[in-house]
């Protein structure tokens, strides 16, 4: 599934200009909690998370993450849209909860990334 | 004091001969770890993580250092007074020591187990406190040595090979 299939399923606004919307993603995990996202993700993989501060996008100096999905309407703040501008991190906001986004892509056929 | 450890029956002998004489290291590098700041948390793992790449370590060795060494990091802005991050290289291994100025852990068993936390509000914030810190340091590191007791400094150094 290409980023931009996410896009439209979750109905997201994609934050970084420019963004390349054609990269393949494979997997996907979610989660509110930083140190189950780094247990959790050992591939490349797409992250859905209600966290916008800073130490989410620091996630990706750590661990293979193609991309973050804001849920819950949440927008990270422009200093942390810039963090993961510099870092080549797409970021896209969706008003729709962890779970609904979840179980959207989760019927689509995004599996889940091996943990 | 009270005393953890955690080695790879693999690495047994080598762990033991390291501590026994550690030689001089190839590089150091030291980054200051403040307390309860989250701007620059994790700045230590990010820069140890960059350097071992340019280094040429392999792409799942990075990851585990990086993620041992971040949550690591993140245990001493969230739960001590401050401290400092050392990193020694050589050819086939880092050695990071965390030395921080306390309070120290009170119950290391409890510490241990996945899900205990004692982080703070502000700490949970911020998408901490899953309790998975140092057992997810534990699980990315081939040794890991705590030393520590209430009210005093604690000491946190974990080797992985390359």
């Amino acid at each position: 599934m290409t980023l931009n299939e996410i896009v439209k399923l979750l109905e997201g606004e994609v934050l970084i200009p420019d963004t390349d919307l054609e990269i393949e993603v494979p997997c996907a995990f979610a989660s509110d909690m930083i140190s189950d996202i780094l247990m959790c993700t050992k591939e490349p993989t797409l992250l859905l998370t209600g966290l916008t501060n800073n130490q989410v996008i620091r996630l990706s100096d750590m661990i293979d993450v193609i991309a973050i999905i804001f849920v819950r309407g949440k927008q990270p703040l422009d200093d942390i849209v810039e963090m993961a501008r510099e870092r080549g991190l797409p970021l896209i906001c969706t008003k729709m909860t962890l779970y609904r986004c979840s179980g959207i892509l989760y019927n689509a056929g995004m599996r889940s990334c091996k943990i | 004091m009270n005393e953890f450890w955690h080695i790879e029956p693999r690495f047994e002998a080598a762990v033991k001969g390291y501590f026994a004489q550690p030689p001089q290291a190839e590089l150091e590098l030291e980054f200051p770890v403040p307390e309860k700041d989250f701007n620059t948390a994790g700045n230590g793992a990010s820069e140890t993580k960059n350097l071992l790449k340019r280094l040429g370590v392999d792409s799942d060795t990075l990851r585990r250092i990086a993620v041992a060494a971040y949550e690591a990091e993140i245990n001493v802005a969230a739960h001590s007074k401050g401290g400092i991050m050392k990193c020694l290289i050589y050819d086939d291994l880092i050695h990071i020591r965390f030395q921080d100025e306390g309070p120290g852990i009170a119950d290391m068993d409890q510490a241990m187990i996945p899900g205990y936390s004692t982080a703070d509000e502000l700490v949970r914030e911020m998408g901490f406190g899953a309790g998975l810190g140092l057992p997810n340091i534990k699980k990315n590191s081939d040794a890991l040595h705590i030393l520590s007791s209430a009210n005093n400094p604690t000491t946190v150094e974990l080797l992985i090979f390359f």
